[in-house]
């Protein structure tokens, strides 16, 4: 029997990023304690060697490989460029903060990695197995950074929910699947698209199955009523790794949704489509209501995120070009405003001093006003006020919502995102209108300060002008679906 | 007429980049090198702002000095200004404010300075964007983009309960801006794809989404006006900011909510304005009257013309709701009108806060006699907010209540209460602040204005008189535009 070997191009990024953290992990080991740069560099390295990977194999075409298991397409491509720049940004904004607390270990780089790899996986996947595979490895790999501090009790007790929480949804998501299975006869996202169209025998075993899928989903993008975990994982979360968490997974959640509703179960719209009215509305009813009694800034931005995820899964109800690529875009804008915000907290701890609560903003105006101002854009950004990016992308969200005829759903969304500007505000209000309680000034690395100004300026620069993102974001899907 | 040259760009942009010079500046080391390049900024704006009252064309109703270039492609979203004769006036009336807002704070502010003055300056260029968008999201972009510097200026430099002010402020607007929101996304679903104010004008609708609409756009409106009864949010705004914050709020800012009438109101659904014209009219009175008796009692000036604003543009808004020449174009001057002279009642009640640190009326009487000056500079303005002939509080009421006798002589009646009303609470606080015996101590350390000061109310009573006795080159420029709106209301959508 001959043996034919798969086409490896379209997954040369995945490839090269395996081989990298086995040589980070031993590079470390030989480098010791005292050389810990190597295996940062070496993670920055591997990551750009990833994007360039990416960026040659870039291209507007769809190239499925490993029996149609893999898939190499415009929507992959861009998401997986963002996720390596997204942590890039991560690693580099935490590293003062993770080698303050001796966190700075090797296994917090190949952590890192495998989680990304984990990201890859699941963005690029066109097959249940690969789908749930590439999840776990970066939910493993998240549970064990949650965990990172040992002697932490907060940190401990936050792996655990997590843990617990993400395995239960796991399970739900398989058992979905197999339900699907059931149904279509198959785990190719594509096959199972066709069996759906031709009709299957048993609708109330697939509607079943839809219904645990989007359970499964909703605790991973943690939104309301799966959201329990997140609060407590943000809060207990050392704060680097509440960046890592809050960030770049999002990006592959999006990915793995696309994937699975839009792909596979495309036709069973009209099913899931009044499920997630009801997920995105809940969401930001709880996300925006709770988020207001917080006082720790980790667990408002917890509220603030499941908010933000109900606004993201309104983009997809319309369930077309349109909506995907405004939820697209939306996933973006919100993970560069994320990346900003907790940066600045992080700017805000020094070594033996965590900045936890909302008021440890107070009269960072005074303390530094350039500081101040970023934050100023970044809360404002993630209140939707114009002309910064966050408003866009409740915009582009906004009108696919309307396209799709669901007028009320947009003017909750709208009487919603009011209530969640007062928390916002409140932060702005910290920062400007209260005196300071320290006069110790706030010192940073001159490159987290380069890559929190650009954060900063990025937010407004590209709510000036959004086109050129939209404009990808279109691209990406009218591509890829 | 300058054909292809972006003067509306020039407007808008060149304060908003003298803005970033000044908080480029940095601390208060170098607070005067902040005002002075603030103070130039301001005089600049307003000096490229006059080729637009030379270079306008009054007899024509289209669109002047149109720019349009494609933004946002994706969304057919354009960068889409030009003025017409409702905005023109308005644009220059902000060009105008703008400098004496930075004047007004050269001393007071001594915090900050930077920070202060840039805001101003921003401001300024952002609500002249607010007057020239002709993109729906443009004009969105500016109208939410104004709350962001005056949110600022409320709650750094404004009074003891400036947090709760400037919140109440900023969400109160917000409010009403996010359905408007919605309802823009929704013309632009059902006008096929294109966010064009003028495309919206076009658009025939029904009278079930023109209500909807209507209400979504009069929730963004009316907060701003404000209208009663979602007008508690300024009396609070205007008690707590600093001078130069109520100024720009009072002579600018509330005239956002105006302008909005007349560019999307009644153009856009005029059935649903004429079906919903007697509740509008209404509220309006209620406005007049109510709010009228209610400035009566206040105890601190500040609130008192806070109030009296909202009297004052319960006017404005009883007069587009008329639908004749004489409504709106009354309503107009008494929109500009209103700009001066509260602008400068609250600079006049600013000169006596920055001497005895007191908005009470109890805390002054007798400061005539040591202030003639600017007595008398406060007894004109103080007239003029009553409505005297010869000021321009005069014209613009005149004009309405003409309007309102064509339509129902008890409107006319009702709204002509408030030259009663009005004298009764401006004048009564003028005496008991400025005749009289002196009651406190404090005001016999009074000193009298100083020249900026002196200044800036000179300029300001000029303005009032001149409206007052010649506002033919104000309702000229607005004549054609408001026929034409007139004409447009009148045809049905349906």
């Amino acid at each position: 029997m001959d043996f034919i070997p798969p086409d490896f191009t379209p997954a040369y990024s995945e490839i090269f990023m395996l081989a990298m953290v086995c040589v980070v992990m031993l590079a470390d080991l030989a480098a010791g304690e005292k050389r810990r740069y190597v295996a940062y560099l070496l993670t920055q390295a591997t990551l750009l060697g990833c994007a360039l990977l990416t960026y040659i194999s870039f291209s507007a075409d769809t190239v499925y490989t490993f029996s149609g298991m893999y898939v190499d397409d415009a929507l992959a491509d861009i998401l997986k460029l963002m996720v390596y720049g997204t942590v890039s940004a991560v690693l580099i904004y935490s590293h003062r903060y993770v080698t303050d607390r001796g966190m700075l270990s090797g296994e917090y780089f190949s952590l890192i990695l495998f989680a990304t790899l984990g990201m890859m996986v699941m963005i690029s996947a066109s097959h249940f197995l690969t789908l749930y595979i590439g999840l776990e490895l970066l939910s493993l790999s998240l549970y064990a950074l949650v965990a990172l501090r040992r002697d932490s009790l907060m940190a401990t007790e936050a792996a655990m929910k997590f843990f617990v929480l993400g395995a239960l949804a796991s399970g739900f998501l398989l058992y979905g699947m197999s339900m699907v299975y059931g149904a279509t006869g198959s785990l190719h996202l594509a096959d199972i698209s066709k069996a759906i169209e031709n009709g299957v025998n048993s609708h109330e075993v697939l509607v079943i199955g839809l219904v645990f899928i989007v359970a499964g989903i909703s605790f991973k993008l943690s939104a309301a009523p799966f959201h329990m975990w997140a609060p407590d994982v943000y809060q207990g979360a050392p704060t680097a790794i509440t960046l890592f968490i809050g960030s770049a997974p999002k990006l592959a959640a999006f990915g793995f949704v696309m994937r699975l509703l839009a792909e596979g179960l495309g036709e069973m719209s009209a099913d899931w489509e009044g499920m997630l009215v009801i997920l995105a509305i809940m969401s930001m009813a709880v996300g925006n209501i709770a988020a207001i009694a917080q006082t720790n800034i980790k667990r408002m931005l917890a509220y603030s995120t499941i908010s933000h995820m109900g606004f993201l899964i309104l983009g997809l109800i319309s369930a077309d070009w349109n909506g995907y690529s405004s939820a697209l875009f939306y996933v973006i804008a919100y993970v560069l405003m994320t990346l900003g915000t907790f940066a600045m907290i992080m700017v805000l701890c020094r070594s033996g001093f965590e900045a936890e609560n909302i008021s440890d903003f107070k009269g960072l105006n005074k303390r530094n006003a350039w500081y101040a101002f970023i934050t100023l854009l970044l809360m404002l950004s993630l209140a939707g006020i114009p002309p910064l990016i966050g408003f866009y992308a409740k915009l582009a969200v906004l009108q696919a919502v309307l396209n799709a005829g669901y007028i009320w759903v947009a003017v909750a969304a709208v009487m919603f995102s009011l209530i969640g500007a007062f928390y916002y505000l409140r932060i702005i209000k910290f920062m400007y209108f209260d005196e300071p309680d320290t006069t110790e000034p706030i010192e940073s690395k001159p490159e987290v300060n380069f890559l929190l100004s650009v954060n900063g300026i990025a937010v407004l620069a590209l709510g000036i002008f959004p086109q050129a993102l939209m404009g990808l974001s279109l691209f990406a899907i009218q591509n890829s679906m | 007429m300058l054909f292809g040259f972006p003067l509306l760009s020039l407007i808008i942009w060149l304060p908003i980049l003298f803005g970033v010079a000044v908080f480029a500046t940095g601390g208060d080391r170098n607070a005067q090198l902040a005002r002075w390049i603030a103070f130039a900024g301001s005089i600049l704006g307003f000096l490229v702002a006059i080729p637009l009252y030379t270079g306008f064309d009054s007899a024509a109703s289209a669109m002047q000095f149109v720019e349009s270039h494609p933004w946002i492609e994706r969304f057919n979203i354009h960068y889409h200004l030009g003025v017409d004769g409702i905005s023109m006036p308005l644009i220059l009336l902000n060009c105008f404010i703008t400098p004496i807002v930075v004047i007004a704070g050269w001393k007071v502010i001594q915090n900050r300075v930077s920070q202060y003055m840039g805001a101003f300056l921003m401001m300024s260029g952002i609500v002249n964007g607010v007057f020239a968008s002709l993109d729906a999201v443009l004009f969105y972009v500016f109208w939410e983009a104004s709350l962001i510097p005056m949110f600022l200026i409320i709650g750094i430099w404004g009074g003891p309960n400036r947090v709760y002010a400037a919140i109440k402020f900023f969400l109160y607007t917000l409010l009403g801006s996010l359905l408007m929101l919605v309802a823009f996304i929704y013309l632009y679903h059902t006008s096929g794809g294109s966010f064009a104010i003028e495309d919206f004008h076009q658009l025939p609708l029904a009278m079930t989404p023109q209500i909807l609409i209507f209400v979504a756009f009069l929730l963004a409106f009316a907060v701003k006006v404000p209208m009663w009864p979602v007008h508690t949010w300024l009396p609070d705004a205007h008690v707590e900011a600093p001078t130069g914050g109520s100024v720009l709020l009072a002579a600018i800012l509330l005239k956002l909510g105006g302008y909005g009438f007349l560019r999307f109101s009644l153009p856009i659904t005029p059935d649903a304005s004429i079906y919903l014209a007697d509740m509008m009219i209404i509220l309006s009175l209620i406005a007049v009257v109510y709010i009228g008796l209610i400035a009566l009692m206040q105890a601190d000036m500040k609130k008192l013309i806070a109030y009296s604003s909202v009297a004052h543009m319960g006017f404005v808004t009883l007069g587009f709701f008329l639908f004749n020449a004489y409504g709106v174009e009354g309503a107009m001057v008494q929109m500009i009108s209103h700009g001066f002279i509260s602008g400068a009642m609250f600079l006049c009640v600013g000169v006596l806060y920055d001497r005895l640190h007191s908005r009470q009326i109890a805390d002054y009487g007798g400061v005539v006699n040591k202030m003639p000056i600017f007595a008398a500079f406060f007894m004109l303005f103080a007239m003029a907010n009553a409505g005297l002939p010869g000021t321009s509080g005069f014209v613009g009421e005149f004009m309405v209540i003409m309007g309102a006798v064509k339509v129902n002589f008890w409107y006319a009646f009702l709204a002509a209460t408030t030259l009663i009303f009005g004298a009764a609470y401006t004048l009564w606080m003028y005496k008991r602040v400025i005749f009289g015996a002196v009651a406190n101590p404090a005001v016999e350390s009074l000193e009298d204005i100083s020249r900026r000061e002196f200044a800036l109310l000179a300029i300001l009573a000029a303005a009032v008189l001149w409206i007052g006795v010649y506002p033919y080159p104000l309702t000229e420029v607005m004549h054609v535009t408001i026929d034409n709106l007139l004409v447009h209301v009148g045809n049905s959508k349906l």
